[in-house]
């Protein structure tokens, strides 16, 4: 008889509400009673209030417990883990749960599912298909895929990745650079975290084929230092493709190369954009550049460099494997393809879910979240990350795609949501994200510098009540300011969460003069 | 020519003097060994420091004309980076280094709070150790962790769902680590 294999996750996520305790507990507990078992510490299924969700492999397929505590790890055991016997915290088959089953993975197709540090695992996953399938074509076939599949920038910005790809293909240059921004600093994501460190060999794959579609040999990743965890599991990843020949040399005896390595950040949220982050890789200031040139001409150390972020590179597998065709027919309009969605935030059920466009947000709070984690009311959510609109729930019918967004002056950014019950104060998170600008700024440009710290003390007078009317003008204009005036999207967008906070929630600005007087 | 208008002649030339470096023997060769192993890498500087502060909790002043001369940097540019990324220290790090995340996700969920609560316990403010020289509190802007906070960091271990009662257990083993 083969061990008993169990998988509890090694996600930070998982870790931080104790699934290596549950893992060590494990152990014990099979040695204590003899029982040979395989612990596989995989990546998160994405469910994170189910973490730590330990899984076992039975006659009837992946069956799930969770959330479990190092002290009931016991009590699984005595109820007969190995048949996926009944227990309280039994959930059956993790991909029959209704949140799970009813999603598209794609880009997240084996995250939770392999051996984040098994190249062989990830070949018998369908891993390095689309590499294969990018080495029969030419470069200018590769890009073509790419862009016929109707891929966008998923790291907020959303500029067709073909387009870029094009660029730098079309630039002759002795080097050429892939970078990959890993600098998710939008509060409300961490799908980048979550492929890095559940699925690395996907985004090892996506740059490579980046690589032979553009004639850039070498690739950095450039990872926020807040990802300790990532950078041990894409540092492993990378030496083990590499050993498996699908990195460096001639690789997969193709006669072409590609070098990978990683980069810390020094957490500056204002290193996400791409520009300072390439600033920041040469080892300066990260501050913004001017465009143009664009980073694809002249990028990294001058070169024609393509920059894409993690989704949107480790979504190039699958479109290499399945064609353009089949990535296209997920989603709507011109958003085309899957988008892991993060829900985040004050709900009860929050984690990853990966869907094809035009899902609604109200499905998403409702049907997949199952309301607030506080049980009181959810009066908005903020998407987008820090610098996207505060949406409250006569917009919650809005279905997830970039030009329904823009449309109502909000935006999908790299899809983070994030929930507030109705003890939430609008006026306090609009001073919050001028306070984030001010401290996040690079100090370029005068509308970002100086507007953000502006803007917290327009804010500060304005809910003290002072000449209400007179700042409520001032704040617009201010904003205006920043929004036309900014070299870069954190200027440029941090009046979004203000205005929006303003324009939905004008109540929790105005204290009544009576209050005020008393 | 008159004596006033030919000042140039009377110009003290500056002898370039060093101040006397306060870096301790074992700092300097942990500085001078992270550059010999990086300075020829492409664009050194953040994996440089990032190598300086792992090895000395933090980036000394004085560390900072060194580097300098070893990249052929000038100071103000080392400098210029080091006070550029909010994670390198220019003072020393307590025994551990707890982040707290102060991100619109965290807030959701009672982040205001437990910072509060975190400051109190502690007893310092951001950027600071506790006296005892065990902890330093940073706040730190999404761990990535949004849908299971609030959240902190302990030294590089996320910690999700952090209630005062938990932090304050966390702060307690920490201590008894060290």
């Amino acid at each position: 008889m083969s061990a008993l294999k169990i998988f509890v996750p090694r996600d930070a996520a998982a870790a931080s509400v104790g699934a290596h305790e549950v893992a060590e507990a494990i152990t014990r507990e099979a040695a204590r009673r003899g029982l040979e078992i395989e612990l596989v510490r995989n990546g998160s299924r994405g469910l994170l209030w189910l973490e730590p969700l330990v899984e076992v492999v039975t006659d009837a397929g992946r069956v799930g417990y969770g959330p479990v505590a190092p002290g009931e790890v016991a009590s699984l055991f005595e109820a007969g883990l190995a048949q996926g016997g009944a227990h309280p915290l039994r959930l059956g088959a993790v991909e029959e749960l209704p949140q799970f089953k009813s999603q598209e993975r794609l880009t997240f197709a084996r995250v939770g599912v392999t051996d984040p540090r098994s190249v062989a695992d990830y070949l018998a996953h369908g891993g390095y298909r689309g590499l294969k399938a990018a080495l029969t074509l030419e470069p200018a076939a590769i890009v073509a895929q790419v862009t016929e599949s109707g891929l966008r920038g998923r790291g907020g910005a959303a500029f067709p990745a073909g387009i870029k790809w094009k660029t730098v293909l079309a630039t002759q240059a002795e080097q050429k650079y892939i970078v990959c921004n890993a600098d998710e600093g939008d509060s409300g994501t961490f799908s980048d975290r979550m492929v890095l460190e559940g699925d690395p060999f996907v985004l090892i794959e996506g740059m490579t084929i980046a690589g032979l579609a553009t004639g850039a040999t070498r690739g950095f990743v450039y990872l926020r230092w807040e990802y300790p965890d990532a950078k041990v599991a894409l540092d492993a990843a990378i030496e083990a493709a590499t050993g498996a020949g699908y990195l460096g040399e001639n690789l997969c005896g193709s006669g072409r190369s590609f070098f990978l390595e990683v980069r810390l950040g020094g957490g500056a949220y204002i290193c996400g954009e791409e520009t300072s982050l390439l600033e920041s890789l040469e080892g300066k200031r990260g501050q913004v550049r001017f465009k143009p040139p664009l980073p694809a001409i002249a990028g990294l150390f001058g070169k024609p460099t393509v920059i894409n972020n993690v989704i949107t590179l480790a979504s190039v597998p699958v479109i290499l494997d399945r064609g353009a065709e089949y990535y296209k027919n997920f989603g709507v309009g011109r958003s085309r393809g899957t988008l892991p969605i993060q829900l985040t935030g004050n709900i009860k059920h929050g984690g990853l879910i990966e869907k094809a466009f035009g899902v609604t947000l109200r499905q998403l709070l409702y049907d997949y979240g199952g309301g607030s984690l506080s049980g009181r009311p959810i009066r908005a959510v903020q998407v987008g990350g820090p610098l996207g609109a505060y949406m409250p729930e006569s917009q919650f019918d809005t279905p997830l795609d970039y030009e329904a967004f823009a449309a109502i002056g909000a935006m999908l950014g790299h899809g983070g949501i994030v929930v507030f019950d109705d003890t939430v104060d609008l006026a306090a998170q609009a001073r919050y994200a001028m306070e984030f600008c001010a401290i996040e700024s690079c100090g370029k440009c005068t509308p970002c510098r100086l507007g953000s710290t502006r803007g917290v003390e327009v804010i500060d007078r304005l809910v003290a009540g002072e000449n209400a009317p007179k700042q409520e003008k001032l704040l617009r204009d201010l904003c205006d300011t920043m929004l036309y005036g900014s070299l870069c999207a954190l200027g440029g967008l941090t009046p979004y969460p203000v205005i929006s906070a303003l324009n939905h929630f004008p109540e929790d600005f105005a204290k009544p003069a009576a209050a005020q007087a008393v | 020519m008159s004596y006033m208008g030919n000042k140039s002649s009377l110009r003290v030339i500056p002898v370039k003097v060093e101040p006397v470096s306060s870096l301790t023997p074992g700092e300097r060769s942990a500085v001078l060994e992270a550059c010999a192993r990086l300075k020829r890498i492409a664009g050194p500087l953040i994996p440089i420091l990032h190598a300086v502060q792992n090895a000395l909790t933090y980036v000394p002043r004085d560390a900072v004309p060194l580097i300098a001369a070893e990249l052929n940097l000038s100071r103000a540019e080392v400098h210029g980076v080091v006070s550029f990324y909010h994670y390198f220290r220019q003072e020393p790090a307590g025994r551990h280094v707890i982040h707290v995340c102060r991100a619109e996700a965290c807030q959701s969920v009672g982040a205001v709070a437990l910072e509060t609560h975190a400051k109190q316990a502690l007893g310092v403010d951001y950027h600071h150790t506790t006296a005892d020289g065990a902890i330093s509190l940073e706040p730190v802007y999404c761990l990535g962790n949004c849908a299971l906070g609030p959240s902190v960091m302990i030294d590089n271990r996320l910690q999700g769902r952090v209630t005062a009662q938990r932090f304050d257990a966390l702060v307690a083993r920490a201590r008894a680590e060290s």
